[in-house]
């Protein structure tokens, strides 16, 4: 996961040589000790995976390191979470009204943006959430015991380090999302009503019809199921950082760094894949499926 | 335990010719080494030189390339989570910066092997933790106080009573004295040697300092870093009593001890240059 194109310590003596032969051997190198070492991280990832899920099943970490993590996971996490998902809310009234008004379906804003905040932007936004402020300090702190060794004295009492440390952090998120997205849903729903029917004088029964009309259970089943895989791939992505962090500051801060990059984009690729899933197993359910018009 | 062990002659850890391998970097070379029960030893070598890695590997902290690391028999690096999770109690690592853990008071510290292994009531807990804190001279009120509050030589202690706290068979220490001033550098030698009276336990430590080995060692060995041996040349250079130590002829041995650069100044200024 760490891996750069950096300096290739393999490389044949052809590859000392100048000009272009010398300089294509050391491309096609470099580029394959890249691929080399992306697929290691990987296999090493997924053991990481692996051994946590087996820990999950087989013996689950003490009362005392779960709850502490649950509280930094979900207490701490909500109000910033509140507060985005009130304020993109209100963002999206914002940005559809106009268009909407164009088209004179200024009463489908509730459907547009209830059914927009459910299947997507409160799930990921709690997931992006979640990634910067607990993901990041997840693998700073667990990247700071590795540098200085608090993981090996864990190993060396005889705990394991992927139970005590992992395990708890990896139920947080898993259990904790969830909650995390419904209050995201809900406080984007109440600033976009608010702003909707308050500050854009939309007629609030059309409003709250064109919601359920348009918004089912399915879809907040939706955004609910996605949250659970965002918030796995959130803990299982900082832990491993943190366990695998280089030695010293920098080190930390680019497990920091790289833990909120590739928990991101995790996020994203599974958002789409999800997406795509779900929206099979929906219009195979429904065949006529819902329209907004 | 001990005694039986030291009645059956049988050495406490056994090492057959194990290699470390580290990316495309050797640590460790072919190192055979017994250690029997009762016995001090101090691992002597330059910075780079593998000594860390060498204990860890004792324990399993870190897994060998190639070779065999035994302890009581065990192969280490074929016991289940479980069985290692078990033998670990048997051991008690001293890290060079004490390694405690931040998030936790000293007492939670200390008392964490406790916690992990032993079914002890509170009230044994707190007695046998205070007990240790104690034994390495320091007061009943820093159990509450968090690592970062103490200085360097109050955490080195708070880790070696950590790790006697279950008394182990082997202790380690990874470079105990390294970063203190003279005076708790003494205190250090002298818990260890105090350690090693009160209860017979076989002891690893780890330093370049020369007062600690000479204090502490009933035997010596120095590693040399590997990268600056010849292919055939055994990594470790030195393997005997303190006594054997001070009459070694082996000049990178009496240049080691004395603290003198010689010519590796020199070397070092060829090394940069060529691996440029």
């Amino acid at each position: 996961m760490s891996t750069t194109l950096g300096e290739n310590s393999n490389l044949p003596d052809e590859a000392r040589l100048p000009g272009f032969r010398g300089w294509f051997i050391r491309w096609v190198s470099n580029w394959g000790e890249l691929a080399i070492n992306s697929i290691i991280a990987l296999g090493d990832f997924g053991l990481f995976v692996l051994r946590t899920m087996s820990w999950m099943f087989t013996r689950l970490p003490r009362r005392e390191t779960i709850w502490p993590n649950f509280y930094r996971v979900g207490v701490s996490s909500l109000p910033v979470v509140a507060l985005t998902g009130t304020f993109i809310g209100m963002v999206l009234a914002v940005q559809s009204y106009f268009q909407f008004r164009q088209l004179g379906l200024e009463t489908r804003l509730g459907g547009v943006i209830n059914m927009t905040l459910v299947r997507e932007l409160g799930p990921v936004l709690a997931a992006t959430m979640l990634a910067g402020r607990v993901g990041s300090a997840m693998a700073a702190e667990l990247g700071t015991m590795r540098v200085t060794e608090q993981i090996d004295a864990l190993a060396a009492m005889g705990a394991n380090p992927i139970r005590y440390l992992v395990v708890p952090r990896f139920l947080a998120c898993l259990f904790l999302i969830p909650t995390l997205t419904i209050m995201a849903d809900f406080m984007g729903v109440a600033g976009g009503f608010f702003y909707s029917v308050r500050v854009l004088d939309i007629d609030i029964h059309h409003y709250w019809h064109n919601s359920a009309k348009f918004v089912s259970n399915f879809d907040l089943f939706v955004g609910l199921f996605k949250s659970v895989f965002f918030g796995s791939a959130i803990a299982l992505v900082s832990c491993y950082q943190g366990f695998n962090c280089r030695p010293g500051a920098e080190g930390v801060g680019r497990a920091s760094t790289a833990s909120f990059v590739f928990s991101f984009v995790a996020i994203l690729v599974l958002d789409l894949f999800l997406g795509i899933m779900l929206d099979s197993i929906y219009f195979t359910w429904y065949p006529e499926g819902t329209g907004l018009l | 335990m001990i005694e039986e062990l030291i009645e059956n002659d049988e050495p406490l850890v056994q090492i057959d010719r194990m290699s470390v391998t580290f990316g495309n970097q050797n640590v460790l070379r072919d190192i055979s080494l017994e250690i029997p029960a009762g016995e001090t030893l101090v691992i002597l070598g330059e910075s780079g030189c593998g000594k860390t890695v060498l204990m860890k590997s004792m324990i399993g902290l870190i897994q060998p390339t190639r070779g065999v690391v035994k302890f009581d028999g065990n192969d280490i690096n074929r016991l289940d989570e479980q069985q290692l999770s078990r033998l670990r109690r048997r051991f008690g690592f001293v890290f060079q910066n004490a390694a405690l853990f931040d998030s936790m008071t000293i007492g939670q510290n200390v008392a964490f092997p406790l916690r992990q292994h032993g079914q002890f009531s509170d009230s044994q807990i707190k007695e046998m933790v205070l007990s240790r804190l104690s034994e390495v001279g320091l007061p009943d009120s820093v159990v509450v106080k968090k690592p970062a509050e103490l200085s360097g030589g109050m955490r080195k202690r708070v880790g070696l009573a950590r790790a006697l706290i279950m008394n182990p068979e082997l202790v380690m220490y990874d470079e105990p004295t390294t970063g203190l001033d003279p005076i708790m550098s003494d205190v250090i030698n002298e818990l260890i040697i105090r350690t090693r009276e009160r209860n017979p336990v076989t002891s690893v430590v780890v330093t370049h300092n020369m007062v600690t080995a000479m204090k502490v060692a009933s035997r010596v060995i120095m590693l040399m870093p590997e990268s600056r041996l010849e292919p055939d040349e055994p990594q470790m250079i030195f393997n005997g009593t303190v006594a054997e130590l001070k009459s070694c002829r082996d000049r990178r041995v009496q240049q080691f001890i004395n603290g003198e650069a010689g010519e590796r100044l020199m070397e070092l200024r060829a090394e940069s240059v060529h691996s440029t």
